[in-house]
């Protein structure tokens, strides 16, 4: 069975409410494609319906936050962080309220909408802001956890949720603490680290590598913000070398807080599988091939990156994009 | 005479209760006289913006808000907004002024580790200061949500945002300037300073504003239109703001003069960000100060 965690943040909101917290919902003008529409019908004195207005929908949850009423505000990921950033730094972030952002269609696997809706920058930029708390969770049972914990939390925070259907990883055992990562599956060769939709596919990528004499330990790292640093470097230095793959720019983001941490802790080789640049407008299977994230991309980085590790000099993984990919068209004014 | 502490709503029935307008009027000179002051020991600070803005500050805290400057988290206050940041000086000057910090603190305006930064910040944890602002347009939404959660809560609390005609060139005041009347907060009000200047000089915003008034009526908002010097205007407006009933938020647009209060400024662009040469901050505060002399020992 499979599920998406924007279905998963629509149910874990009316649950967190039944269960008696405290908060109301602002929403940007997308209750249904954002699924705060069953909380509206279930708490509709408790739902505030921004209209298509990301920047105005942060100031007016900052205004509810600073005035004792714990917010959850929800819109694409694409809009609500990149268009409403000013407003996130200076009236969020800077006096550290309790709003907790939700972003749903986050990534490529967002599809056919195209560039315009792929945020693939935006735990770059949220996890830059100083006392903000970030996470992407794997499935239903840790986008309920991960959102408790926010919305329980002092602080502001951002949840990021995908509208690709993926199977449950950790139905069980959640990552709830903020900073917690969990060692999926244990291994000795290579630390392959991981968040959101992917680590369906890494836990498929350490199936085949297994098969091929290859042990791979499987860590699922939600929370990018605070980032459990020991943690992911005790893995490191189990294995050797880490791979990171994500479905976000390699700059910032996972790749940015596993490099940081190992570079402090335990610098061994690293390399990463993560967005190449603007995708293009597909299905969302089509774009993780066309972006190299698919199985098969995690088994071939994976195999190098031993292969550099083990002292045999061997280029680094890489993934280009196709300019088939990105497509003909018109070009700006003065380029040939 | 300090900020009213009752907790009687403030309403145009009561005028025996009114702060007399000359008392207004002399607050209003002291602030201007502060606000001088402070910037010329920070050695920075838009004193013009302060300057279009004091008389309407002015009345406010010393005669419309509900507050209680030795209790600036009581949960009752009205609240006041200041979304045109850049002039925090004459508001820091009336906060002081009601008694809600020393007045020799506004010697440490921009000062390392002072609760008095450049712009407002909550996170500085400045007595009264309600909303961090400096990039501009945010105001009138973060008000919303102020107005919004007092209707949550249970209060029946004004909310009252200053924003700038400059800044109404920012396409977020017209988002919120859309969804308050939609929501029906009527106990919110936004003053707009309309002093026709921006930074870049006194040919004023950008983008023209036109007919601002029809502009926020068109939008569903109650509008009064009033000289932003005429204290009692200034009074009458702010007073009957947000006592309507309706469901119609309230804009009062205020004609200003940048600098107003003392022609060097009013005429120099100059006085935008900079403060005054020694020689003419002494004739200033001769000429302003309501006891003829400097409040904080300058220069």
């Amino acid at each position: 069975m499979t599920r998406s965690t924007r279905d998963a943040f629509g149910e874990s909101l009316v649950a967190l409410a039944d269960d008696g917290l405290d908060f109301v919902v602002v929403d940007g003008g997308v209750s249904g494609a954002a699924r705060t529409a069953p909380f509206e019908a279930a708490y509709p004195d408790r739902f505030l319906n921004c209209g298509i207005s990301e920047q105005n929908m942060v100031s007016v949850a900052a205004g509810l936050a600073w005035s004792g009423v714990p917010v959850v505000a929800a819109s694409f990921a694409a809009f609500l962080i990149n268009r409403a950033f000013d407003q996130i730094r200076l009236q969020v972030a800077q006096p550290g309220l309790r709003v907790t952002l939700v972003g749903s269609h986050a990534g490529i696997t967002a599809g056919p909408d195209g560039i315009s809706a792929h945020a693939i920058e935006d735990l770059a930029l949220v996890s830059a802001l100083p006392g903000f708390s970030v996470g992407v969770p794997v499935d239903a049972a840790e986008t309920e956890s991960m959102l408790r914990t926010m919305v329980t939390g002092d602080g502001p925070s951002y949840l990021r949720v995908s509208k690709h259907k993926t199977p449950v990883v950790v139905s069980e055992r959640p990552c709830t603490a903020p900073g917690s990562l969990r060692v999926l599956r244990p291994g000795s060769d290579v630390t392959i680290v991981s968040h959101g939709v992917m680590v369906p596919v890494v836990l498929a990528a350490a199936e085949r590598l297994e098969s091929d004499g290859v042990s791979i330990e499987v860590v699922n790292a939600p929370w990018l913000s605070p980032f459990d640093e020991a943690a992911l470097s005790a893995s490191a230095r189990r294995t050797g070398c880490v791979l990171v793959v994500t479905e976000h720019l390699g700059a910032g983001g996972l790749v940015g807080a596993v490099t940081a941490a190992l570079a402090r802790r335990a610098p061994v080789p690293a390399d990463w599988v993560a967005v190449p640049g603007y995708a293009g407008s597909a299905p969302a299977g089509d774009l993780l091939r066309s972006t190299g994230l698919t199985v098969d991309d995690v088994v071939g980085a994976a195999r190098s990156l031993l292969t550099r590790a083990s002292g045999t000099p061997a280029a680094p993984a890489g993934h280009e994009l196709e300019l088939s990919a990105l497509g003909g068209g018109t070009a700006p004014e003065g380029t040939s | 005479m300090t900020g009213r502490t009752s907790a009687v709503g403030a309403g145009v029935d009561d005028r025996v209760t009114w702060t007399p307008v000359d008392d207004l009027e002399a607050r209003a000179a002291q602030l201007r006289t502060l606000v001088l002051e402070m910037v010329w020991c920070a050695g920075s600070g838009h004193p013009g913006a302060s300057f279009s803005a004091a008389d309407i500050v002015a009345a406010l805290y010393f005669d419309v808000l509900q507050h209680r400057p030795d209790d600036p988290r009581w949960a009752g206050r009205d609240r006041f907004l200041l979304s045109k940041g850049h002039a925090v000086p004459v508001v820091y000057a009336a906060l002081a002024a009601s008694g809600y910090f020393p007045l020799e603190e506004l010697r440490t305006l921009r000062r390392p580790g002072s609760r008095l930064p450049g712009h407002p910040d909550v996170s500085r944890r400045t007595p009264g200061i309600e909303m961090s602002s400096g990039s501009l347009g945010q105001g009138v939404s973060f008000g919303i949500g102020v107005a919004q959660a007092a209707r949550i809560r249970g209060l029946d609390h004004r909310t009252f945002v200053l924003v700038g005609d400059g800044e109404c060139n920012e396409g977020q005041v017209w988002e919120a300037a859309l969804l308050a009347p939609h929501w029906g907060l009527d106990r919110l009000t936004v003053v707009v300073d309309r002093n026709d200047a921006a930074v870049e000089g006194p040919r004023g915003p950008i983008s023209p504003l036109g007919d601002l008034a029809a502009k926020w009526q068109s939008f569903g908002w109650a509008v009064e239109q009033i000289d932003g010097h005429r204290m009692p205007e200034v009074q009458e407006a702010l007073r009957s703001a947000g006592t309507r009933r309706d469901g119609r938020p309230t804009a009062i647009i205020a004609t200003t003069r940048k600098g107003h209060g003392l022609s060097i400024i009013e005429q120099s662009p100059t006085y935008h960000a900079d403060p005054l040469p020694d020689e003419a901050l002494r004739q200033a505060v001769a000429t302003l100060s309501p006891t003829g002399s400097s409040y904080l020992d300058v220069p």
